[in-house]
């Protein structure tokens, strides 16, 4: 598990980036929590960065979209989901257990 | 409808393909491509993949389930010629493909400096143009970019991050004076200034001059820059010839309405060498952008299919991006002469802000360095604000 901030850091609608390898990013939504990758699966762009809607973000390069819940990639140009981690809040803070490492590709 | 030709196998082609089979089409797909490798991104070549960052299988832009496509691919093949009679796209190879459609989406090449080309001098507009290039990138070497728009910019900053020494020759007053204008096209002559890139501005005219080998370049007026490489980043150019007498119309790329439809039914026309009506100002305007060349093929493949199709919001206004010096910076909208700009948020120094063009009171566009989320708000402005001009 990874301490990420206490909870009232991330704002409403918002994401904070935690500097794993692969970087991650924690996203608040209606009050509910949800962590994926936070490299958008299409080109280097920092998804916390991107715009919220509802449980999608938008990737602010290319406007990829994402489910923050499943991570699939809902639209393109992206076609290939962000994975998800398990996020857990003790103590007022917001921890992050990282999914396997991806597989490589290319 | 049976047969589709999509003459063009870049993004604009590759996705009009994915279009007719999302929108339904279980025919025949022919795709021809001039260039011998299968659809790939252009952005890269002038930043990381020409700063060899990124090795070329990332550049790919079709993924596992492309093969679901079901594409007759014709690769290193080039149109010369469009029969309208029986839309039949004419191969150099003298092959011709009748077919129930075609989807013109030759795209543009590299504008050309007038007279012999010389060793040392380069364009960058395809993977093979940069694999040239970057072989010919050693630190320490003098490059001298004529061109300040996107492709000159970028590869300036690439280079620079290489080691070369680099000079850019603008026509303009600044760098990216066209699409910003010249208040903001200053900051990015800063940003060149802060990373020890020399800019010559308003040298309408500059040539390469050499013995076979380019030795330097030279302006109308002023000392000759001298140069071991040459970058020449100014401009492209549709790829229609192809097209002459095939009844299509002609100017500056392949006229078509704002449905991609061209002058010859079954023919639609999209990407970089089509010119439509803009949604967002009702002027012709060429393609050009790669975020036009992924929205439009859609609306292409719609009408081919005698379809309806309603673009997302967010696709009728402008938007171009580009990487430079570590900045990022995107552009929505459409800017003119006369146009006030104001920073709205953040300062010119820090390298992050928000600008804002407006006329006559009303938001046209806007420009961002490195501030991404408040850019993704203006942008759904200006797509909000855009609706009643089409209505």
């Amino acid at each position: 598990m990874i301490a990420v901030c206490p909870v009232g850091d991330i704002p409403e609608g918002g994401a904070v980036r935690v500097a794993t390898d692969p970087p991650i990013a924690v996203f608040k939504v209606g009050g509910e929590l949800y962590a994926v990758d936070d490299t958008c699966t299409h080109q280097d762009a920092s998804l916390a960065d991107g715009w919220v809607e509802g449980c999608l973000v938008e990737c602010p390069l290319h406007a990829s979209c994402f489910d923050l819940r499943t991570g699939a990639a809902t639209g393109p140009p992206a076609k290939r989901p962000v994975r998800t981690h398990r996020v857990e809040v003790a103590g007022e803070v917001v921890f992050v257990r990282p999914a396997p490492a991806p597989a490589q590709f290319g | 409808m049976r047969t589709v030709t999509v003459v063009g196998a870049s993004l604009a082609g590759l996705t009009a393909a994915r279009a007719l089979r999302a929108h339904g089409y279980d025919g025949r797909i022919e795709i021809v491509g001039a260039e011998r490798h299968r659809p790939y991104d252009r952005p890269p070549l002038s930043k990381e993949f020409l700063a060899g960052a990124v090795p070329a299988p990332h550049l790919a832009l079709e993924s596992a389930e492309d093969d679901a496509l079901d594409l007759r691919w014709r690769l290193g093949r080039r149109a010369v010629r469009l029969d309208p009679a029986g839309r039949a796209v004419v191969l150099d190879t003298g092959e011709s493909l009748a077919g129930d459609g075609v989807v013109v989406a030759t795209g543009a090449r590299a504008r050309q400096l007038p007279g012999p080309r010389l060793a040392g001098v380069h364009t960058l507009r395809t993977v093979d143009d940069a694999l040239e290039l970057r072989a010919a990138l050693h630190p320490g070497a003098r490059l001298v970019v004529i061109g300040a728009g996107f492709i000159g910019t970028e590869v300036a900053s690439t280079a620079r991050r290489l080691g070369l020494d680099v000079t850019v020759v603008a026509a303009g007053p600044a760098p990216l004076a066209g699409p910003l204008g010249e208040e903001m096209g200053m900051v990015c002559a800063a940003l060149h200034a802060e990373h020890g890139v020399r800019l010559v501005t308003g040298a309408a005219r500059a040539l390469p001059v050499g013995d076979r080998r380019v030795r330097a370049v030279r302006l109308a007026a002023g000392p000759e820059l001298p140069a071991d490489i040459v970058v020449a980043g100014i401009g492209s150019v549709p790829c229609v010839d192809w097209l002459a007498g095939s009844g299509l119309r002609i100017d500056g790329g392949v006229l078509t309405d704002e449905r991609c439809a061209t002058a010859i039914p079954g023919v639609v026309a999209v990407g970089d060498c089509a010119v439509a009506p803009s949604a967002y100002t009702g002027a012709l305007l060429r393609g050009g952008h790669w975020t036009h060349a992924q929205q439009q093929p859609a609306v292409a493949a719609a009408t081919l299919l005698g379809r309806d199709h309603q673009p997302p919001p967010l696709a009728c206004v402008p938007y171009f991006w580009s990487d430079q010096y570590g900045v990022r910076l995107q552009f929505a909208g459409h800017r003119r002469a006369g146009d006030a700009v104001e920073v709205t948020e953040g300062d010119l120094g820090s390298r992050r802000f928000v600008a804002v063009y407006r006329r006559g009171g009303r938001p046209v566009a806007v420009l961002a360095m490195n501030q991404p989320k408040p850019f993704a708000r203006w942008r759904r402005e200006l797509a909000r604000l855009c609706v009643p001009a089409v209505a």
